[in-house]
């Protein structure tokens, strides 16, 4: 057993976090809520040119191919970022699931321009509240109608991957029949926005069967972004604390604030160490993936969960301002905490894959 | 990455499993039958024996004292193999190997090492340990059981106090023990370390009536005892260092535990519900053992990075308390939780039903596992200092001699 990263998927956290630390510090998240962007463009080509984008699409498809752990190498070091960039919609869900249920020529279009960034994809499920995957769609032939929302990074989007029932199918979003109308999103680092099909042309993927493993590889990914995300909500708080004198001593120095950050710590550690697993048992051990990826999904949005909260509290008022960092981490933890099904789905698919509890279970 | 064995580990776990196959059977525990611990002692004995016989005991120990010199890999490898056979262990096999041999190893005499490495090994020898007192728990350093020179030409030492939690006092052989033996300095700085032997006059064990019904723990009484100074281990004022090797040691050995979830979901699955439904239907119930099961994997998970970092030669220090902190608690809450979906018949079974007996009691037991070898609040502490770099607690005892201390 040799069960820690690798020195090159240390290497390649080193690098990413290097280039997000200098591309994206807070002052820049800030000027794009500011400016009402929909993504830090300049960014999402520089992650293109370093081949984060193309990282585990396969070579044959311009891609790099390295695997699952190392995509959730760069998933982590993006959640720890909080990156407004559509890594998530684009790469972990859209590219994945054309790779997953897509026909080789439909592969050959859209992958290569996934992985460069010139096209960025989305994928369309829910249909206001309710179950993830919404089931109002009508398709006729190649003609779809009906509504999707919300959609993650629709507004940037060329090509949204749709779920119609048990398909999937590729829809183009530059054309007549789509309308897009941006929704006011809760996490302002991810736009969301409403899909309308009046008849739009569909490609409908040939590969069946293809929506529960896409959500379970996903869910690693997000996974490894909530645990990125818990750890910089660990560090900010305990950088805080660290600095902030109350009554004449270091915040920090309180067992309340220590025994908080320690629970934290604990959390973060029991959800990466789950993320490693399950990373690596979505290329390695596939019978193993829905468990592994429900453990990590279930541990990983608890982490970020007391993470984002608790680091707001030890900041204390200075947490309630835009000008403090918190929120930023307060809302992207629950985009992730709901954004592949909640809690109750991913219970189910663990207590599912136990051995023995089938037919017994719910 | 990789979590499966690699081809060495393999062909050790390999010959692991059919020296066991071929050893443990006869050495298994009865099923439900409770044994007079006298006979579980002696079970506990006679496999220490089969151990070394067949050259697996002391597996991390030096080759030159005796062990197999291997790292820690394979001794976690042994230890999951081993753990298939419900065998006679428990503390009065492994306070021996995991408390007093290390500390004998690191800082005891060559003469110490040669009489009771070799036969604790063999399980001639059984240890207990006598550290706590009655004021003196997670701050150890505070006990205050005393040890003076005797009057005589003889340099032993006459010990006088009370020690509490040790565990199988009453039938194991020797003792690890940890005394003052002077009072006019800081308290981490007055301690000694001394190994006794259980059957010296003045050592009185009396059993623990315990919340659980049972008794396998002990307070000792130490009335006049007297102790040769060749039993003395290290120098006089370094107790703490031996006492520091001893609870690393129960540290390390604190994270490999049974899976607790399992028999919950199991449980569940064959308690009945509304409308023919059982209470694994339940979505309460549900949402609370992924949880928890979510949880087990990430600690089974994380034991595995630990060990990656031992078989390294890094130590994971204050990251094994994590382990030990998540487990304790999970434990406790999943275990309550098998006894809320049974409904009242949790509080009073059925006497045909086995399994909820030991629920009960496991509930109960549960409490021990987030006290000892090492508080919940204590470790919280260790990983907030030593994980995460937070300041120490304040002290009103820092470099105060002992007796003026309140």
């Amino acid at each position: 057993m040799d069960f820690d990263l690798s020195d090159e998927q240390k290497m390649l956290a080193e690098q990413a976090r290097g280039l997000l630390a200098e591309r994206t510090p807070y002052d820049r998240l800030r000027a794009l809520i500011d400016s009402g962007a929909d993504w830090d463009e300049p960014l999402w080509r520089e992650l293109a040119e370093m081949g984060f984008l193309g990282a585990a699409i396969p070579e044959a498809f311009g891609g790099l191919g390295m695997g699952e752990l190392d995509l959730g190498v760069i998933s982590l070091e993006l959640g720890r970022a909080n990156a407004a960039v559509p890594f998530f919609s684009s790469i972990v869900l859209a590219a994945d699931a054309i790779r997953l249920a897509g026909s080789e020529e439909q592969k050959q279009r859209y992958l290569p321009r996934l992985a460069s960034g010139e096209l960025v994809g989305c994928f369309a499920t829910a249909e206001g509240p309710g179950p993830l995957l919404g089931r109002g769609l009508e398709l006729a032939g190649d003609a779809l109608t009906g509504s999707k929302h919300p959609v993650a990074d629709a507004g940037v989007a060329g090509i949204a991957v749709v779920q119609c029932g048990a398909r999937l199918a590729i829809v183009d979003l530059e054309q007549a029949q789509v309308t897009r109308t941006r929704l006011d999103s809760f996490d302002q680092l991810r736009p969301h926005y409403r899909l309308d099909f009046a008849g739009a042309r569909a490609e409908v993927m040939p590969g069946e069967n293809a929506i529960e493993i896409l959500l379970d590889r996903a869910a690693v990914q997000a996974a490894f972004e909530a645990v990125g995300g818990a750890e910089a909500c660990l560090e900010m708080g305990r950088g805080y604390v660290m600095e902030r004198q109350m009554f004449g001593r270091p915040l920090a120095s309180y067992q309340a604030i220590k025994h908080k950050l320690a629970d934290i710590a604990v959390a973060i550690e029991l959800a990466r160490s789950n993320a490693y697993y399950a990373g690596w048992a979505t290329g390695t051990s596939q019978d193993d993936l829905p468990a592994a990826a429900a453990a990590a999904r279930l541990t990983a949005i608890k982490a970020f969960e007391l993470a984002a909260r608790e680091n707001l509290q030890v900041h204390g008022g200075i947490g309630y301002t835009f000008e403090a960092n918190c929120h930023f981490y307060y809302r992207r933890e629950r985009t992730l905490s709901v954004n592949l099904g909640n809690r109750g789905h991913w219970a189910n698919r663990l207590l599912d894959a136990q051995p023995g509890s089938q037919g017994k279970a719910a | 990455m990789d979590f499966n064995d690699t081809p060495a580990e393999a062909a050790f776990r390999a010959e692991a499993r059919s020296w066991l196959a071929a050893h443990a059977p006869a050495h298994e525990m009865p099923v439900g039958i409770k044994l007079e611990d006298t006979d579980e002692a002696a079970r506990g004995r006679a496999w220490m024996r089969e151990l070394f016989d067949g050259e697996w005991s002391g597996l991390t120990f030096p080759k030159a004292l005796g062990g197999r010199g291997l790292s820690g890999v394979e001794a976690v490898i042994f230890a999951e193999e081993e753990g298939k056979y419900n065998l006679p262990k428990g503390p009065f096999t492994s306070i021996g190997t995991g408390m007093a041999l290390p500390v004998i190893a690191k800082h005891g005499t060559e003469e110490q090492r040669r009489t009771f490495i070799e036969p604790t090994l063999k399980g001639e020898i059984t240890w207990c340990q006598l550290f706590s007192e009655p004021a003196a728990g997670s701050d150890l350093a505070a006990l205050r059981t005393k040890a003076v020179r005797a009057d005589d030409d003889s340099g032993d030492w006459i010990v006088n106090g009370q020690k509490v939690w040790s565990s199988w006092a009453h039938l194991t052989d020797w003792g690890i023990l940890v005394v003052r033996t002077d009072t006019a300095v800081p308290k981490h700085k007055g301690l000694t370390f001394f190994v006794v032997d259980m059957k010296t006059p003045g050592i009185e064990t009396r059993p623990i009536r315990q919340i659980s019904g049972m008794s396998e723990f002990n307070e000792t009484f130490l009335t006049d005892v007297r102790i040769p100074d060749a039993n003395r281990i290290g120098a006089v004022g370094e107790g703490w260092a031996c006492c520091m090797t001893v609870l690393m040691g129960e540290r390390l050995g604190s994270g490999a535990h049974r899976s607790g979830v399992e028999p919950i979901l199991d449980l569940a699955a064959r308690t009945p519900a509304e409308d023919g439904a059982t209470m694994l239907d339940d979505k309460a119930v549900r949402l609370a053992l992924a949880d928890a099961l979510a949880e087990e994997q990430g600690e089974r998970f994380f034991q595995a990075r630990l060990r990656t970092m031992v078989s390294r030669g890094e130590n994971p220090g204050a990251l094994a308390g994590m382990i030990k902190l998540a487990y304790a608690t999970r434990q406790q809450r999943v275990l309550g939780l098998g006894m809320e979906l049974q409904g009242l018949s949790s509080i009073a079974a059925d006497p045909a039903d086995s399994f909820t007996p030991d629920l009960q009691y496991d509930y109960i037991y549960s409490t021990v596992m987030r006290i000892a070898g090492g508080a919940d609040e204590v470790l919280r502490n260790q990983i907030a200092e030593r994980v995460l770099g937070m300041p120490g607690e304040i002290r009103m005892d820092k470099d105060v001699p002992f007796d003026r201390l309140k």
